[in-house]
């Protein structure tokens, strides 16, 4: 066999996200990123948030994108490409698409009121949010996106508390309230089923919003090489369902084949291992069984 | 006054990231390879690719750049016929 080692290959470099960031190994929302970047194409726009997509990727001088690319604040990106895509109308230049992505901390909280007045106006904008439930870049604080229990620095997990105390915000049903055209989930545990979406959701007019779930290594406490699977184990426990919206219709949905217990999924991060240490922390991850089992239910996962 | 705030795209190529590995490196074996390019699908740094050259079986095969590569080990993991290994780093 030849060995790889004896022969040097270089890689073409033919992503729209170059190599060269500071994502971390095992990184996620990297991922995703350059999955959506290779996907839109470079007919593209794209506005980022404050956080770690723009921190890795963008250091000035220096950029990873290959396409026009522009971050003004951590809660506009939104309204950006509402500018962007109002002047490309008046230009005549509608067939460029103009995408906005933010972190979680930028979707669900502080950039929430932007998005909602994006959406509002029904903008020709696609939203992609990498979620990665909590503000990763910052040192691991809590944010909307948050999960019941997880241990982040603003939430810490002792005697009295089991880390973050409150559910994980419903972005999902926030957008549907606002009759964004389409609404879709998707994880980096299934790369293809988010291409899929940002390529359907690219043939819509008006706003458009894609949830990615991207695990982050440091703050979860994860493996690198886990990245995947815990994003194929956030589905398959029934935990984040897989769905897609069209005009507010549930228009499809990822069908689970084999169940996976939560426990599965809480193992591989260290943000919940105060879970395993005693009784208490059994009826907690009872209490996430019961949350995974009713979105199986609600949603028809099974 | 005209403050320079733009960057020259795809620059951080400049930056080898490969030195970040610490432990493993991914070894890919030709001829197991089946050229389907889940390794590249899952790559955080986007650096898997296809060589253009073919195994014994007649199949593209897939390598990957080793300036780059951070040896999270993602690709191993997705690997379907497991043509991955990684190996213990020697410095």
């Amino acid at each position: 066999m030849e060995n790889s080692k004896t022969k040097k290959y270089k890689a073409p470099l033919s992503h729209l996200l170059n190599p060269g960031h500071s994502a971390c190994a095992g990184c996620g929302m990297i991922i995703a990123a350059r999955l959506l970047t290779d996907t839109i194409g470079s007919n593209s726009i794209m506005t980022g948030a404050t956080g770690c997509s723009e921190v890795t990727t963008t250091q000035y001088p220096m950029s990873s994108f290959k396409i026009p690319w522009i971050h003004s604040l951590f809660e506009n990106p939104s309204s950006l490409a509402t500018g962007i895509s109002a002047a490309l109308k008046k230009q005549g230049k509608e067939d460029i698409n103009v995408v906005a992505v933010g972190g979680d901390g930028a979707t669900f909280d502080i950039g929430i009121g932007h998005l909602s007045g994006m959406w509002e106006r029904g903008d020709n904008v696609l939203y992609v949010c990498y979620d990665n439930e909590a503000y990763q870049n910052t040192g691991y604080q809590t944010s909307g996106a948050t999960p019941l229990n997880a241990y982040t620095t603003t939430a810490p997990a002792g005697k009295k508390s089991f880390g973050n105390p409150t559910r994980k915000k419903d972005m999902i049903k926030i957008a549907l309230a606002h009759h964004v055209p389409y609404v879709a989930t998707a994880t980096v545990g299934y790369p293809l089923d988010f291409v899929a979406k940002v390529k359907r959701s690219l043939t819509i007019k008006g706003p458009k919003y894609i949830q990615v779930y991207v695990p982050c290594v440091p703050g979860w406490g994860s493996e690198p090489k886990d990245t995947v699977n815990i994003g194929k184990l956030a589905f398959s426990t029934g935990y984040y369902p897989i769905v897609e919206y069209v005009n507010g219709q549930l228009s499809g949905k990822m069908k689970i084949n084999k169940k996976e217990p939560i426990e599965k999924f809480l193992t591989l991060q260290k943000r919940f291992k105060h879970l395993f240490k005693d009784e208490a922390g059994k009826k907690e991850i009872a209490k996430w069984q019961a949350m995974c089992d009713s979105n199986i239910q609600e949603f028809g996962l099974m | 006054m005209k403050i320079k705030l733009t960057a020259k795209p795809g620059t951080t190529s400049e930056i080898k990231t490969g030195n970040w590995r610490e432990q493993h490196y991914p070894e890919i074996d030709h001829e197991k390879c089946i050229g389907c390019g889940m390794c590249d699908t899952v790559c955080p740094e986007g650096i898997c690719f296809n060589t253009g050259e073919k195994n014994k079986a007649g199949k593209f095969f897939y390598e990957k750049d080793l300036d780059y590569c951070k040896g999270c080990g993602l690709c191993a993991e997705a690997c379907p016929v497991k043509a991955i290994t990684m190996r213990e780093e020697k410095k």
